[in-house]
C-alpha cells in the first residue's frame, strides 16, 4: 500500500508490573500507540494491510529492560522533536521510550544484527562464596554441558562459548546479584540457563536486560545509546 | 491500605498469562480505598480475557466511580494454577486495581452471562474468604450481587446470593449505593435490615425474602415472607441510550482478550421475535442510540485506544436504521483523522447481500470471516423459530461474501429445536454445501463452517414450556450431520457438547432445588465448567442423583400451558398469554414480523413501562427480506417515534 521511505528505530524500557506482559502483547501496545500517535506508517500490501513494525529479541514474561528495540517503517518522514515523550506518555505505565533514531531502512533487521546482550540477574537462595567458586569454576571450564528443551526437542549443548563474561556484585535481600553478558549467536543462553550452568542450586529472582549489543568493524556497538552507529539523525532523549 | 500484590508477585512467575493479575490498563480508575464510599468489586466469574471485554461491566465500573459515594475496582476468576498458589499462601480473591482483598468491599457484583460459570461465583466467595451461604454470612461480610441476562431466573444460586438485579443497571446501581450508604451509617446495623432495604429498590429482588412453595414435586408459588415484599420483581429498563454514552473511557488491556477492540453499543433490545432468543425477548423494546452519538463515540475511542477496530454491537447491527449512512460517516471520520486503514465490524451480520456489502466497505485493516446466522436447515423449522431468512438471502449473502474476497464463512445454526424432523437437521447439510458450491464459482479453496449448537430453552420465551432433547438425541442428530458432510469437500462442522446442553438446560429453568446440586459440583473440583478440560457431566448428574433430583424432569419434560415456573415472580414485562400464543404460532408455523415497522402485538414490554422503541431514523434498512420471508423494496417513512432531543456527543 505504501513504500517505505525512512526507518525509525526506537530505544524502549519495561519495567515494573507490566514486566508480565508477554513480547506479543508488548508488540500489540506499541501498535496502538503509533496510531495514537498518528505516525506517518507504511502498511504492507494485500487483503489485511498490516503496519510495517518490527521487533527485537523477545524479552522473557517477568524480565526488566533499559534495552528494548523495535523499528518502524514511514511512509513519509516524520519530525522527532518531541517524540520521545509523546511516545512514552502514548504508553501504559512502566513502558518508556528514551531513544529514537533515524536508521538506513536497507540495514539489517534488529533480529539478525544483535549478537550478545548484557544482564543484572539475581540468584535467590545461594551463598555469595558459593557463587563465587561456582562462577570461577564455570570461567575456568571451556565444556559446560546443559540439557535444553527448544521446539519440543531435548538436546545437550555445550554453552560455554555463549558466556562470554559473569560478574558477582555482592548480596541482594534474597539472594547474589549477578552481572553477565550472553551472546544471542550462533549460539544463545538464557538467563535461566545461565543460572542452571553454575550448578549453584540457585533460583532466579529479579532479572533485567541493561544492554543489546551488536557487533559492526570488529566494534560491540548499541543499537541506538551510543555513537558511531549507521544513522542519519539521532535524537536520544533523556536516559 | 491493604494490598496482596507482594504475595502476588512473588507467585507469578509460576503461572500461565500473569498478565491476567496485574491491572494496568488504559482507562482503569484509581480511587483509593476509602471507608466512607460504598465500595463495589465487579466480578466476572471467568478469566480475564473473557470478562475484561464485558460492557456491562465496564458502563456499571464507570457510573459507580463518577459516583460520590462510591467506588468500583475489578476482579476475574483466577485460574486454576493460581488458585493453587493463593490457597497454599492464603492468598484471597483480590482486585486488579489495588490489589485489595475482597473481603474489604461491602458489595461483590457477579455479571452471570452463562449458566455455567455459577460453580466459578462460589468459588470466588469463598477464595474471598466468607461464607457461600447467605444464611451463613456475617454482618459485616460483602454482600453477593449477580445481574445479567441469566439473573431472569436466579432460582438455582438463590441460596448464594444477597440480592439479583434484573435488567439494564444503570440507573439502579446508584440507587443501590445510596441504600448501602445509609445502611452502613447505622451503628447497630444486621443484614436483613439492609435486605429489606433493597427490596423496596424497583428492579432488585432479595431471594431471601421469598420462599417457595411446593406441592409435592410441584412448585404452586414463591411467595414474599410477609407483605412489605413486593409479590412481583419488575426488571429496569433505560428509556433512552442517549442518556448513557458509556463506556465513556472503554478498558484497553494490556493482554490481547476477546473483543479486542473497540466496542460501541449501538442499540438494546431487538424486536425480529427470533422464538429461541431469550436475549431478544428480555432486553425489549429497541433503543437505537442517535446516529451522531455512535459517530463520535467511534470517533473519540479510536483516537483515545489506538484501536484499529470498532465493532458496532447490539443484537442485529445491521438492523440498525439507516446503519449505512453510520457507516459511511465513521470510515470518513477515520480517513480524516488518518491514523491508518480500520475495520468496523457487525457482529451479527444480517443474512443477505445487502450486510456483506456494508462488510466490504468497513472492513479495511483486518478482514475477519463473515458469520451469518441462519439458525435452522429448512424453510419450515425456520417458520417455527421465526427466523425468516429465505434461502435466496443466505445464498445472496455467502455469493457477496465469496465475491468480495473472503474464501471462508461462517455458519451458525441449532439443533434440537421444537418440531425438529431429520429433514431440518440435515437441511444444514444440504445449505452449507450450496454455500461451498457457490464459493467455488469464486474461489476453489471456498469452504464454510457450519457450527451447530444444541437448543436450549429458556425463561421468558415462547419455547420456555418445551422440553429440551436429551444429549443422546443431540448427539445422533450432531452424527447425522457428520455423516452427511464427511464427503462434502469444504464443508467443516463443529459443534457444541451435547453433555454440556444438558446441564445449561438444567439450571436456566431449574428452582432453589438446584442450590445444594451446584454447590457439590463446586466442592468436587467443578469450576470453569464453560472449559471443555474442566467439564465432566457426571459430576451434575451424580449431584443431582444424590440430592434426589430428576434430570428429566428438568430439562427433558414438556411443560403445561398453567404451570407455575421457578421465575414467575420476576418479570421482564412480557405478558405470560402473548408467549404462549406465540409458542402456539410456533408449532403453527405462524411467523410474526418485526414490531419496529408494524402496529403493535402488545408483547407488554412497552406498554407495560410506559416506553417504546427509540430509533436513530425513520428510514427502515434496505434490501433483503429483513427476516420477513417477503421481498421487500427500501422502506420510506414508517410510523415511529423518533428522538428529537438534544444528545450528548463526546
Amino acid at each position: 500500500m505504501s513504500a517505505t521511505v525512512a526507518k525509525l528505530r526506537i530505544r524502549y524500557a519495561k519495567e515494573g508490573k507490566i514486566r508480565f506482559v508477554g513480547h506479543r502483547d508488548v508488540a500489540r501496545i506499541f501498535d496502538r500507540a503509533i496510531r495514537k500517535l498518528r505516525l506517518p506508517t507504511a502498511y504492507t500490501e494485500g487483503f489485511s494491510p498490516r503496519p510495517k513494525i518490527s521487533f527485537g529479541l523477545a524479552l522473557s514474561v517477568g524480565h526488566e529492560s533499559d534495552a528494548e528495540y523495535l523499528d518502524v517503517e514511514l511512509a513519509t518522514s516524520a519530525d522527532l522533536e518531541g517524540l520521545c515523550e509523546q511516545f512514552t506518555a502514548a504508553l501504559p505505565h512502566g513502558l518508556s521510550v528514551f531513544g529514537i533514531a533515524e536508521v538506513d531502512h536497507k540495514q539489517e533487521s534488529l533480529q539478525q544484527a544483535i549478537t550478545s546482550c548484557s544482564w543484572q540477574i539475581e540468584v535467590l537462595d545461594v551463598q555469595q562464596h558459593d557463587v563465587e567458586a561456582a562462577v570461577a569454576a564455570a570461567l575456568r571450564s571451556d565444556d559446560i554441558q546443559l540439557e535444553r528443551v527448544r521446539k519440543g526437542k531435548t538436546s545437550t549443548v555445550n554453552v560455554r562459548p555463549a558466556i562470554l563474561e559473569i560478574l558477582v556484585v555482592g548480596p541482594t535481600d534474597r539472594g547474589v546479584q549477578l552481572e553477565v553478558e550472553l551472546a544471542t549467536a550462533p549460539l544463545t543462553v538464557r538467563p535461566s540457563e545461565l543460572i542452571r550452568a553454575l550448578r549453584a542450586d540457585g533460583s532466579e529472582g529479579k532479572v533485567r536486560r541493561t544492554h543489546q549489543w551488536m557487533t559492526v568493524a570488529d566494534t560491540r556497538l548499541e543499537p541506538i545509546g551510543r555513537p558511531g552507529i549507521a544513522a542519519m539523525h539521532t535524537e536520544l532523549c533523556a536516559s | 491500605m491493604k494490598t496482596v500484590w507482594p504475595q502476588l508477585e512473588s507467585v507469578l512467575a509460576q503461572v500461565q498469562k500473569p498478565a491476567r493479575y496485574i491491572g494496568g490498563e488504559q482507562g482503569a480508575k484509581a480511587k483509593a480505598p476509602d471507608p466512607n464510599l460504598v465500595s463495589w468489586l465487579l466480578t466476572y466469574p471467568d478469566t480475564y480475557e473473557i470478562g475484561l471485554p464485558n460492557q456491562g461491566l465496564q458502563i456499571l465500573y464507570e457510573i459507580l466511580n463518577e459516583a460520590d459515594n462510591a467506588r468500583a475496582d475489578r476482579s476475574y476468576a483466577p485460574w486454576v494454577d493460581l488458585e493453587v498458589l493463593m490457597r497454599r499462601d492464603g492468598v484471597p480473591l483480590f482486585s486488579v486495581e489495588h490489589h485489595t482483598p475482597a473481603l474489604d468491599f461491602d458489595v461483590i457484583a457477579f455479571n452471570l452471562s452463562a449458566e455455567l460459570t455459577y460453580t466459578n461465583v462460589l468459588n470466588c466467595i469463598d477464595l474471598a474468604g466468607f461464607a457461600v451461604r447467605t444464611v451463613d454470612r456475617k454482618t459485616n461480610d460483602p454482600f453477593v450481587f449477580v445481574g445479567g441476562h441469566c439473573t431472569y431466573n436466579p432460582e438455582p444460586i438463590a441460596d448464594f446470593v444477597d440480592a439479583v438485579v434484573l435488567g439494564d443497571g444503570e440507573e439502579v446501581v446508584t440507587e443501590i449505593s445510596d441504600v448501602i450508604e445509609r445502611w452502613k451509617s447505622h451503628p447497630d446495623r444486621d443484614r436483613i435490615e439492609l435486605h429489606r432495604a433493597l427490596a423496596k429498590v424497583e428492579g432488585v429482588y432479595v431471594p431471601s425474602l421469598y420462599e417457595p412453595i411446593y406441592d409435592g414435586q410441584r412448585l404452586v408459588a414463591t411467595r414474599p415472607i410477609d407483605d412489605t415484599i413486593p409479590e412481583i420483581i419488575e426488571k429496569r429498563t433505560v428509556a433512552d441510550l442517549a442518556d448513557w454514552p458509556y463506556p465513556k473511557e472503554q478498558l484497553v488491556p494490556l493482554t490481547e482478550v476477546v473483543h479486542d477492540r473497540l466496542n460501541v453499543e449501538v442499540f438494546r433490545g431487538c424486536t425480529r421475535g427470533c422464538r429461541f432468543c431469550q436475549a431478544g425477548m428480555i432486553t425489549r423494546p429497541v433503543r437505537e442510540r442517535p446516529a451522531e452519538q455512535v459517530r463520535s463515540m467511534v470517533r473519540e475511542g479510536l483516537k483515545r485506544t489506538g484501536y484499529d477496530q470498532v465493532s458496532l454491537t447490539s443484537l442485529s447491527t445491521a438492523d440498525f436504521s439507516d446503519i449505512e449512512s453510520v457507516v459511511t460517516g465513521i470510515m470518513d471520520d477515520a480517513t480524516d483523522d488518518a491514523r491508518g486503514p480500520i475495520s468496523v465490524s457487525l457482529p451479527s451480520l444480517r443474512v443477505d447481500a445487502f450486510g456483506v456489502g456494508i462488510a466490504a466497505q468497513i472492513q479495511r485493516a483486518k478482514r475477519t470471516g463473515l458469520t451469518f446466522a441462519p439458525e435452522a436447515g429448512t424453510w419450515r423449522m425456520r417458520q417455527v423459530i421465526n427466523k425468516l431468512i429465505r434461502e435466496e438471502d443466505l445464498y445472496d449473502a455467502v455469493e457477496a461474501a465469496y465475491s468480495q474476497g473472503w474464501q471462508r464463512v461462517k455458519l451458525y445454526f441449532l439443533t434440537g429445536l421444537p418440531s425438529e424432523t431429520d429433514v431440518d437437521t440435515l437441511g444444514i447439510a444440504e445449505l452449507a454445501r450450496n454455500c461451498v458450491e457457490i464459493g467455488k464459482r469464486y474461489n476453489k479453496r471456498a469452504s464454510a463452517t457450519a457450527s451447530i449448537g444444541g437448543f436450549v430453552p429458556k425463561p421468558f420465551t415462547p419455547f420456555q414450556w418445551f422440553g429440551q432433547n436429551t444429549p443422546q438425541e443431540l448427539q445422533r442428530k450432531v452424527n447425522l450431520l457428520r455423516d452427511r458432510t464427511r464427503k462434502m469437500h469444504g464443508v467443516n462442522l463443529k459443534w457444541h457438547d451435547p453433555a454440556a446442553t444438558l446441564v445449561e438446560g438444567i439450571t436456566s429453568r431449574g428452582d432453589r432445588r438446584l442450590g445444594p446440586v451446584i454447590e457439590e459440583v463446586w466442592r468436587t473440583g467443578g469450576i470453569f465448567q464453560e472449559w471443555g478440560e474442566h467439564f465432566n457431566v457426571d459430576r451434575w448428574t451424580d449431584a443431582m442423583a444424590k440430592h434426589g433430583l430428576d434430570i428429566d424432569w428438568y430439562a427433558h419434560r414438556h411443560r403445561e400451558e398453567d404451570e407455575v415456573f421457578a421465575w414467575d415472580h420476576l418479570s421482564a414485562g412480557l405478558h405470560r398469554d402473548f408467549l404462549w400464543q406465540d409458542w402456539r404460532d410456533a408449532l403453527d408455523q405462524v411467523g410474526l414480523e418485526d414490531c419496529r415497522w408494524i402496529p403493535c402485538y402488545d408483547c407488554g414490554a412497552c406498554t407495560g413501562y410506559s416506553i417504546e422503541h427509540v430509533v436513530a431514523s425513520a428510514t427502515p434498512p434496505a434490501g433483503g427480506s429483513q427476516g420477513t420471508g417477503q421481498d421487500l423494496h427500501s422502506g420510506g417513512a414508517v410510523p415511529v417515534t423518533l428522538s428529537s432531543k438534544q444528545v450528548e456527543t463526546v
